[in-house]
């Protein structure tokens, strides 16, 4: 097992390095020319030859292709990701540890309403399977599913805030805020594992050692929790904790559609302005943490599935 | 101790084209028989004769379309409390599927007996899963290990603790020993008989194999297309009157 660890923790470096590559290469394709982007930012009037030499210069945007690649990844091991174009007297990791926390708070909160929600629909639906309760969840699961979340979002903006006045439409600053934009990016997610674990559940029923729990007398709740739903958890375990990376990831609309001042907005405020340093930051980091939560939940399926640890 | 009355079981046909108004094939039909116990009663037949289906109904897993199943004198199905006391165990053929993969051999005997509540000292539930995985052949050191880390013939030992842990007087094998090797077949049925005497239990042995069932049983039923074609006593399984008895037994011989 601490093999199979270490193995995995090696393949992950490796990856967050590959990530770091196209990070660097996919930015540096878009087609103009940072310097020229940094002056006209920075609202100079006349952008001539010498100037966008002296940004290309100041910037290090004159050495070779590799050796850039190098010095920008030296830097990033050391936390240093430069300064914003548009506002220079930012650096890029400091824009990016102040809206760190709102975005991570948005996700944490929508995981808790996704688990909350969907493991006991997903259970409920599974034991009384084709019910009248079973039928609506599938249609609202259906419905959830077409809609995009900004819409989604803009529905229940016009709804909760607009005709029923209950809270506010955007904005952060306390627990009333925050609601609505983890509905919307709930929403997607509680569809698609109220789906999971209904399936996962309604396969592990037609398992023989279910049958057979059946045929010992066991408490019909105790054989759907312990011999069902454990099971269909610890299959679905994988799938639940990479949504916490798309959580992440994913709030980058909602954030737009409610305002909230998170990582999602300032990266979609820098794509406008062209603020390369912060996408690319973004990028890397969103990459990284794909990486890490597919090794995280890796091992913890391996610890969980004793099959699977010993093959291990 | 059990008797099977005038039960009649038909499923729909599912490979019909018809949407609406599928006819029902039946699988068995008008079957009765009865065991005290301690006795050991074997059922026969080849594959599709219903065997399983009769097994699936004694064990109290699928309702007859007619008749019940008396155990002790009181209907399985027409009193649910019955059904919920566990008066029928079973050993399945396929010991890996019947086996929760993530469960160890400790919990899987343990759940049968703690589910009564009377075993609550953590010791107690110890000592008497202990007890069961010795009265199968099988040491404590079997206690922690997963269903994929055992061979084939101690998973089956391991599902027949569970069966015992039930505390169930009636013990039903749908072919339960038919995927073991012919060494082990033997280890499990001496097995099963030493326990049946000790425990005085009522068995019923649901196979195709008519070599096992001359092992240990005290009368065959042969069951063909959903009815008992004959019943007779081991000792004169010479006797056999029906034509297709006769043809299970000869292809044997």
């Amino acid at each position: 097992m601490i093999v199979y660890i270490i193995k995995r923790i090696l393949v992950s470096i490796l990856l967050i390095f590959a990530v770091t590559f196209i990070c660097f290469v996919f930015i540096n394709m878009i087609p103009s020319d940072p310097a020229e982007v940094v002056l006209r930012v920075r609202q100079t009037p006349i952008i001539t030859e010498e100037a966008i030499k002296e940004v290309t210069q100041a910037l290090g945007l004159d050495d070779p292709y590799f050796i850039r690649y190098l010095k920008w990844l030296r830097n990033c091991l050391r936390l240093d990701f430069g300064v914003s174009y548009i506002n220079p007297s930012r650096t890029v990791w400091g824009e990016f540890t102040r809206t760190l926390p709102d975005t991570i708070l948005l996700a944490l909160s929508s995981l808790i309403i996704v688990i909350i929600v969907s493991i006991p629909t997903g259970f409920f639906c599974a034991i009384f399977k084709d019910s009248l309760f079973d039928r609506v969840v599938r249609i609202l699961v259906f419905a959830t599913t077409s809609m995009p979340a900004y819409v989604v979002g803009l529905l229940l903006m016009w709804l909760i805030s607009y005709r029923l006045k209950l809270l506010p439409t955007s904005g952060s600053g306390g627990f009333r805020h925050i609601i609505m934009p983890s509905i919307t990016i709930a929403m997607t997610y509680i569809s698609t594992y109220i789906r999971l674990i209904r399936n996962n559940m309604l396969e592990n029923m037609k398992e023989d050692y279910v049958v057979y729990a059946k045929v010992r007398g066991l408490n019909p709740w105790r054989i759907s929790i312990f011999h069902i739903l454990k099971n269909s958890l610890q299959s679905c375990m994988v799938a639940i904790g990479m949504s916490i990376p798309q959580l992440i990831s994913g709030t980058m609309v909602v954030e737009n559609v409610f305002a909230w001042p998170g990582l999602g907005k300032l990266c979609i405020a820098s794509i406008f302005n062209r603020d390369y340093p912060i996408i690319q930051l973004y990028i890397l980091f969103v990459g990284i943490l794909f990486v890490l939560f597919n090794l995280i939940f890796d091992i913890l399926q391996h610890l969980a599935d004793p099959r699977i640890r010993s093959l291990s | 101790m059990i008797s099977v009355k005038n039960i009649s079981v038909s499923y729909k046909k599912e490979n019909e084209k018809r949407l609406f108004k599928k006819s029902r094939e039946i699988v068995i039909e008008d079957l009765s028989f009865s065991l005290d116990k301690g006795e050991c009663l074997g059922i026969l037949g080849e594959s599709g004769s219903g065997k399983s289906t009769l097994g699936k109904v004694i064990c109290g897993l699928l309702k007859p379309d007619c008749g019940d199943v008396f155990i002790n004198g009181a209907p399985l199905y027409e009193n649910k409390k019955n059904k919920k006391k566990c008066l029928v165990s079973v050993v399945f053929q396929d010991y890996t599927s019947s086996t929760n993969p993530r469960m160890p051999v400790r919990e899987i005997i343990a759940e049968s007996f703690s589910k009564t509540g009377k075993e609550n000292k953590k010791d107690d539930i110890l000592n008497r899963t202990i007890s069961y995985l010795t009265a199968v052949g099988l040491s404590a050191e079997y206690l922690n290990r997963f269903p994929h880390e055992l061979s084939g013939g101690q998973l089956q030992r391991v599902c027949i603790a569970r069966a015992l842990a039930t505390h169930a007087e009636i013990i039903v094998f749908d072919e339960a020993i038919s995927s073991l090797d012919a060494h082990t077949q033997v280890q499990i049925m001496d097995l099963l008989k030493e326990i049946q005497i000790e425990k005085n239990l009522t068995y019923i042995f649901i196979t195709h194999d008519l070599t096992s069932v001359t092992y240990f049983c005290d009368r065959i039923n042969f069951l063909y297309k959903g009815t008992f074609v004959e019943e007779i006593k081991v000792s004169k399984l010479s006797d056999v009157s029906n034509n297709y008895a006769k043809k299970l037994l000869y292809s044997v011989l």
